[in-house]
């Protein structure tokens, strides 16, 4: 950034876009309406040359006093009264206001006084603030024309660094004309452009790099801000953009779940965007993700535009997500930017002032749909757009929440598309059903990463964030009690079925038992009979056995009638 | 007796440029038309003297003060238009 030809300005933003400040030795003219910043940028550019490169200046002021211009830097905090004594130089040149003119005259007295006080404090950097005003003293045309011409002459011959600045444009073409002024234009090696719009009732400042001779330079119009320090532009998107670094890291979500549905949480340095309604959860995923940053003790920024840091810890602690020990341990940052109004680039500067102070690894915005109230919709896109440049060139993981319209149905309705940006996109729903509201987690898309496109139903419970499956039935997902009567249901119909089983064993024991009990009996039945059948046999053979004797007897007894009687006696 | 107060002048000027050769000339001319023997010119050559021209905030060549008598005034330009110059100078009713 040190290129010898140009002296840096120290507005960073502006050095970038001039690849490194305005040409060394050379004029640069610095036009703008009244208001728009002309000075406290001239004056910036000397101050950082006497601070930050040993280079002395004078500051010729045609308009404001040197006393108040002083007065007015304090307001940014450079004690020009400190640098005042040997590096830089006021000149009051206001002319009077009761100052008679006859005839024509020429600036020669004011640039030989210069030329003496230069050499005096070898200055290398010189503004001549507000030219306009002495410039209409002069009766005509080619007058100024020859005075412009005799100054830049000066301006060259002495090797300065000059900045002349003029009012032009915008409404007041007042004191300055159109003539002098291009002609100006045209004499210069660099015309910076400053404007101050005010849309929608919110002051918008832009700056354009009109020429700038024998270099490139971003051509296009470049927000800016007035802040606490000076000036301050937004770093320039064409000039900065690196090729961010791709990595295949991934961190937590801060939703075990969630992690999995996106194959192991969020890229490092990936911009997250999670949109919803009102109430849908969306602060609290990025509560979640806060969390598991400092979990890993990454330094993180987490900027609210809705609540108060104090708000909005407690009422994440209500859902397991305790951020309390991390703000203390100076881990996290909250920020409630509730109280900042500005432009979208007001707030692009202060978070990217913050994050950088903190140097925060990851940022959580909730929401940034403020950005598209404040200020015309395409700034506020171009300011969201830069903001996701710089966190992949920063390397911070990046997570915003969006508030959807309650009356759009379109996820991305509102003006501030980022999405097609962003590198990650969670949407979260509302499903109604059966007389409740659940919230639902979907992934839109999810770049370079195979993801869940299932719905899954968001759970809050003082023990934390949960993801639980839905279930789906007839094409309709199922949530909260019916997702939870449909997982009893099934819970009771396996335990059906075990006890069918176990019912089912017990009775063929019964069964298996009773069989081995009609064997048992069979066999002794069977042993029965053959005691009977062989208890038979034996009653047979001794029958026989008695037939006989019987017959023997009764030839006997035929034999001998003195028996008979005997016989007739024993048988009834 | 006022009318006859010495008027003591300083002219700035940047060198021999045109501008301040025509301011030089035409201060002499009106005094010696208008303030015979009662005047003084001091010329102050600011390319030889920016001290002074830086001291006493003169940025525009040439400038004519009217140190006396008081009021101090201050004519810039090169004094080709005699019509202001006499009014800030007070010389108006001299004339008449």
């Amino acid at each position: 950034m040190s290129n010898p030809n140009k002296a840096p300005t120290g507005i960073a933003g502006f050095d970038e876009i001039t690849g490194g400040g305005l040409p060394r030795g050379r004029t640069t003219l610095l036009v703008g309406g009244p208001g728009s910043g002309k000075t406290i940028l001239a004056l910036q550019f000397l101050v950082h040359g006497v601070r930050e490169c040993n280079e002395p200046g004078i500051f010729v002021a045609f308009e404001e006093t040197s006393k108040r211009i002083v007065a007015n830097a304090r307001g940014f905090g450079w004690d020009l009264a400190k640098l005042q004594k040997k590096k830089l130089f006021f000149l009051n040149a206001q002319p009077m206001p009761d100052l008679v003119q006859s005839g024509n005259f020429d600036l020669g007295g004011m640039l030989a006084a210069l030329e003496a006080q230069v050499k005096a404090m070898k200055a290398r950097r010189i503004v001549l603030d507000a030219l306009d005003i002495i410039l209409s003293l002069l009766p005509d045309a080619t007058a100024k024309r020859r005075e412009i011409y005799r100054l830049h002459e000066w301006l060259l011959a002495h090797n300065l660094t000059g900045l002349i600045t003029a009012k032009a444009g915008g409404d007041e073409m007042a004191s300055f004309n159109e003539h002098s002024f291009s002609f100006m234009q045209f004499m210069v090696d660099c015309a910076v452009i400053l404007n101050h719009l005010v849309v929608l009732g919110i002051s918008q400042r832009n700056l354009r790099v009109q020429k700038y001779r024998g270099t490139s330079f971003d051509e296009n119009e470049a927000a800016f801000l007035i802040g606490q320090h000076g000036i301050e532009v937004p770093i320039s998107r064409a000039l900065r953009r690196v090729d961010a670094k791709a990595t295949k890291e991934r961190v937590s979500s801060g939703v075990e779940r969630l992690d999995t549905m996106l194959g192991g949480g969020y890229y490092r340095a990936a911009t997250v965007l999670i949109t919803g309604f009102s109430g849908t959860a969306k602060t609290t995923l990025s509560g979640a993700f806060a969390e598991a940053a400092c979990k890993r003790g990454e330094r993180t920024l987490f900027v609210s535009f809705d609540s108060d840091a104090a708000e909005m810890i407690r009422n994440l602690a209500s859902v397991g997500i305790r951020l309390d020990r991390y703000v203390k341990n100076g881990c996290l940052r909250m920020v409630s930017a509730r109280s900042i109004t500005g432009s979208a680039e007001s707030y692009l500067v202060r978070i990217k002032m913050l994050a950088t102070e903190h140097a925060a690894r990851c940022v959580a915005i909730d929401p940034i749909s403020t950005w598209s109230k404040s200020g015309s919709d395409l700034s506020a896109q171009s300011v969201a757009e830069r903001l996701i440049d710089w966190s992949k060139a920063e390397g911070v993981t990046l997570v915003c929440t969006r508030l959807l319209d309650e009356m759009s149905s379109q996820p991305d309705g509102s003006p501030l598309q980022i999405s097609t940006i962003a590198d990650t996109w969670i949407h979260l729903n509302y499903l109604m059903q059966a007389g409740e509201r659940n919230r639902g987690l979907s992934i839109i898309k999810s770049r370079g990463t195979a993801h869940s496109n299932q719905v899954r139903e968001l759970i809050l419970s003082d023990g934390g964030v949960t993801l639980a499956d839905t279930y789906t039935a007839g094409g309709e997902v199922l949530m909260g009690t019916l997702r939870w009567e449909k997982e009893s249901a099934e819970r009771l119909a396996h335990e059906g079925t075990e006890v069918a089983g176990k019912l089912k064993r017990v009775r063929l024991d019964a069964e298996e038992a009773e069989l081995q009990v009609r064997v048992k009996s069979l066999q002794v039945e069977l042993e029965a009979k053959q005691v009977e059948k062989a208890l038979l046999a034996h009653t047979k053979e001794s029958r026989k056995g008695e037939l006989t004797r019987d017959r023997t007897r009764m030839g006997k007894l035929r034999g001998a009638d003195a028996a008979i009687p005997e016989h007739i006696g024993r048988t009834p | 007796m006022s009318r006859r107060a010495q008027f003591k002048f300083r002219l700035y000027v940047a060198g021999d440029t045109q501008n301040s050769a025509n301011a030089v000339a035409n201060l002499t001319a009106l005094c010696r038309a208008r303030l015979p023997d009662r005047y003084n010119i001091e010329i102050v050559n600011v390319f030889r003297e920016p001290q002074r021209a830086l001291a006493e905030g003169i940025f525009i060549t040439p400038t004519l003060v009217k140190v006396l008598p008081s009021p101090t005034r201050r004519i810039v330009g090169t004094l080709s238009q005699m019509e202001p110059v006499l009014h800030t100078l007070g010389l108006n009713s001299v004339s008449t």
